[in-house]
C-alpha cells in the first residue's frame, strides 16, 4: 500500500491510498506504529482510502491506544462518503477523533 | 431443519416496560393517521405493510436459547430465559402425559445460559429424559448450584425427569441421535463452545459468547473453516465494532462487521445476529441491521448473503 508521509509542522501527516482491508492493514499498523511511537501528534488523511476493513479500523485503534499510552495524539480526516459510513456502522467516531478536513484536524492538533 | 429462536438477549433478560410499549403504541397511532383503516383486513394490512418491525413487534427479552426441530426430536442450545417459553409452548402443544427426548447443547455456563432450566417444565415430568451436552467440565456442579438452597426453592436432585450429563471434546465429530456434531472451542471468559449441526445436506452453526481477536481475518483463521457454506450461521453481534476493541475489549463478544466479514470469507448462506446487548431498545437493533446489510454491500459481498436480526418468536427454515 502506498503511504506518503509529510510534516507540517510539530504534525506527522499519513496519506495512506486505495483500501484499508486485510491485505494492507499490516503495513497501515506498522507504520502508525511507528508514527505513534514518540508520543507525536499523528494525522491521517484517509482522503485517499476508499474502504476501511474491520483490520484497518483495528490498525487504528492499536495506534490509538499507543498514542495515548505515549503522551500523544491521533487524529483522522478527509473521510470520503463510504467511509464515513462504516465510521457510523463501527461507531469508530465515538473513538476516535474525527474531522472532516485536514485543516481542521492540524488545527487541532497543533 | 426448523430453527425456533426462543430467547435471543444477551447477559440477561431485557423486558419492555411501560414506556417503550406506549412509546410503540403511539408511533403506530401516528402512522396511522394517513391511512383510512375501515375494517380489521385494512388494520392487519396496515400493521404488516407499513410499520417497521420495531413499532409493530420486538426483538424479544429472553436470554439464549435456541431450538432445532430435527424430525420428532427436540435439539435445544442453551438453557437461558427462553427455554421457560419452550417448555411452556411444548406442554401446551403435547401435554404433560407424553414423554419426549431432549438433546441440549450447552455454549458456557454463564448465568444467562443457564438459568431458564429452573423453569423449565419439562424437567419436573417423569419419563422425560433431557442429556446436556457440552465441553466443560462443571456443567452438573453449574446446574446443581443454581438450583440449591437458598437460590431456588426446588432443589435439582428433585426434578424428576431423567437428567445426564454428557461431556463433549472440541474439534471432535459427534453422531447424536441421527445429528452430526462438532464444537470448538472459544474466546471468551472460562470459555464457550460454538456447535456446527449437520442433518440431511443442511448445517447450522450456533456460535454465541465469542470474541473473535485476529491481527488479520483471512482463510487461515480457524472460525472460517468452523463457519463453512453454513445454511444459516447464528452469531453473537453484541457490539459495535468500536466498543469491542476499546472499552469492551476482554468481554467476549463480538460486532457485526465482524460477523459480516467472517460469514463472506466462509461463504455462509443467511447471517443471524443474536445475543443482543440488553442496553439496546427494538429502534437500536433494527437499526444496526440496516447498517449491518450495508456494510455488507459495501465490503463487496457477491454471493447475496442474507443477514437477519434474530428475535424471540423467529423461525428459519433450512
Amino acid at each position: 500500500m502506498e503511504i506518503g508521509e509529510q510534516r507540517d509542522g510539530e504534525v506527522v501527516v499519513l496519506t495512506p491510498l486505495g483500501r484499508l482491508n486485510n491485505d494492507t492493514s499490516p503495513e497501515f499498523q506498522s507504520r502508525l506504529l511507528s508514527s505513534v511511537g514518540s508520543g507525536a501528534a499523528v494525522l491521517v488523511d484517509l482522503s485517499g482510502v476508499d474502504y476501511v476493513s474491520s483490520a484497518g479500523l483495528r490498525a487504528l485503534m492499536t495506534a490509538s491506544k499507543q498514542s495515548k499510552a505515549n503522551g500523544g495524539r491521533l487524529a483522522v480526516a478527509g473521510l470520503n462518503p463510504v467511509v464515513k459510513e462504516i465510521f457510523t456502522i463501527s461507531r469508530f467516531s465515538y473513538v476516535v477523533n474525527v474531522f472532516e478536513s485536514r485543516a481542521q484536524a492540524l488545527l487541532s492538533l497543533r | 431443519m426448523l430453527i425456533r429462536f426462543w430467547g435471543t438477549r444477551g447477559s440477561l433478560p431485557a423486558p419492555l416496560n411501560y414506556r417503550a410499549v406506549r412509546a410503540k403504541i403511539r408511533a403506530a397511532l401516528i402512522a396511522a393517521l394517513e391511512h383510512r383503516l375501515d375494517d380489521p383486513e385494512a388494520v392487519d394490512r396496515f400493521i404488516d405493510g407499513e410499520l417497521p418491525f420495531s413499532v409493530r413487534g420486538t426483538f424479544g427479552g429472553n436470554s439464549s436459547c435456541v431450538e432445532l426441530a430435527c424430525g420428532d426430536q427436540f435439539v435445544l442450545c442453551d438453557m437461558g430465559s427462553g427455554a421457560r417459553e419452550f417448555g411452556n409452548a411444548l406442554l401446551a402443544r403435547y401435554g404433560p402425559a407424553r414423554k419426549h427426548r431432549f438433546n441440549i447443547f450447552m455454549s458456557h455456563l454463564h448465568w444467562d445460559h443457564i438459568m431458564g432450566f429452573p423453569f423449565f417444565t419439562p424437567a419436573f415430568i417423569p419419563g422425560n429424559v433431557i442429556r446436556i451436552h457440552g465441553c466443560h467440565d462443571s456443567m452438573r456442579e453449574a446446574f446443581i448450584r443454581q438450583q440449591s438452597d437458598p437460590c431456588f426453592p426446588v432443589d435439582f436432585r428433585n426434578l424428576a425427569a431423567t437428567i445426564e450429563f454428557v461431556e463433549l471434546k472440541p474439534d471432535r465429530s459427534y453422531d447424536i441421535d441421527g445429528l452430526r456434531v462438532r464444537p470448538i472451542l472459544q474466546n471468551h471468559a472460562s470459555d464457550s463452545y460454538g456447535y456446527r449441526f449437520e442433518q440431511a445436506g443442511k448445517t447450522v452453526v450456533y456460535s454465541t459468547d465469542c470474541e473473535h481477536k485476529y491481527e488479520v481475518l483471512d482463510q487461515n483463521y480457524p472460525f472460517v473453516d468452523f463457519f463453512r457454506n453454513a445454511d444459516v450461521l447464528i452469531f453473537d453481534a453484541m457490539y459495535s465494532l468500536a466498543d469491542q476493541i476499546s472499552v469492551k475489549e476482554d468481554w467476549g463478544h463480538s460486532s457485526n462487521m465482524v460477523a459480516v466479514e467472517l460469514a463472506q470469507l466462509a461463504g455462509v448462506k443467511h447471517l443471524v445476529m443474536f445475543h443482543h446487548e440488553p442496553i439496546y431498545d427494538d429502534a437500536m437493533i433494527e437499526r444496526i441491521l440496516g447498517e449491518t446489510r450495508r456494510y455488507n454491500e459495501i465490503s463487496g459481498d457477491e454471493r447475496g448473503l442474507v443477514i437477519s436480526s434474530a428475535y424471540d418468536g423467529l423461525e428459519i427454515a433450512v
